[in-house]
């Protein structure tokens, strides 16, 4: 029985070393994403992002969604993890990883994952641009 | 609690948490409600959301804002959230 796992981290993702918990004799395909801090929101030039995360909440409903495309698609592995904290641009954010049998399957689940954290996981992006201004983002971005 | 009153504990988060100036607090209310305590707390502090805006929780599980609240409850109001 595959556990969901959705972890919260301070520290700096490292895609290579999460992709190594996706490893399974029974996997044909395995897709990954990777969300970066990008350098440009809606025109303004960003130089850093903090993530603020309620994280009881938020691993509840990072599990959660992992369970439902375990309940909905055939995988072999899955795993996500979304960063909290402060960010500067290049940095991975949000790392989501899926095994499957088939490339279809982990296609899906992937692009489901990451749609359904960034719509419900209770995570609040603040943005620093480079005039000195900041915001905090609403709605997935 | 005198006249009905209840305490809970309030948790805020981003841009809920700095118009109150602090992440958590225990209030003491009348509120029958997590939405009606939100809008006490949005009035008396100056929140800038509105209550159809937010997501509520009580004690770490999403509930509707039409849940009634208790005392020693745990609320957190929850903005538009924006991972990814």
């Amino acid at each position: 029985m595959l556990e969901p796992s959705f972890e919260i981290s301070p520290q700096p993702l490292r895609p290579q070393s999460l992709r190594k918990r996706l490893e399974d004799p029974g996997a044909g395909g395995v897709v990954t994403f990777e969300g970066w801090v990008r350098n440009l929101n809606e025109g303004k030039p960003v130089i850093a992002l903090e993530y603020e995360v309620y994280d009881e909440l938020a691993v509840k409903e990072g599990q959660r969604i992992l369970q439902e495309a375990l309940d909905r698609w055939e995988l072999k592995a899955v795993h996500a993890v979304h960063r909290s904290g402060k960010l500067v641009v290049g940095d991975c954010a949000v790392w989501v990883g899926v095994a499957a049998g088939h490339r279809a399957q982990a296609f899906e689940a992937c692009r489901a994952i990451i749609d359904e954290l960034k719509q419900r996981v209770p995570i609040w992006k603040k943005e620093y641009y480079e005039d000195g201004e900041t915001d905090w983002l609403r709605g997935a971005g | 609690m005198s006249n009905g009153g209840k305490q809970v504990q309030v948790g805020y988060f981003a841009v809920l948490r700095e118009d109150r100036g602090l992440g958590a607090e225990n209030v003491v209310t009348q509120a029958q409600t997590l939405g009606s305590l939100y809008e006490e707390l949005k009035l008396a502090h100056g929140l800038r959301l509105r209550v159809d805006q937010l997501k509520f929780a009580l004690n770490d599980e999403f509930v509707n804002a039409d849940h009634q609240l208790k005392n020693g409850d745990h609320v957190v109001f929850i903005p538009p959230v924006a991972g990814g």
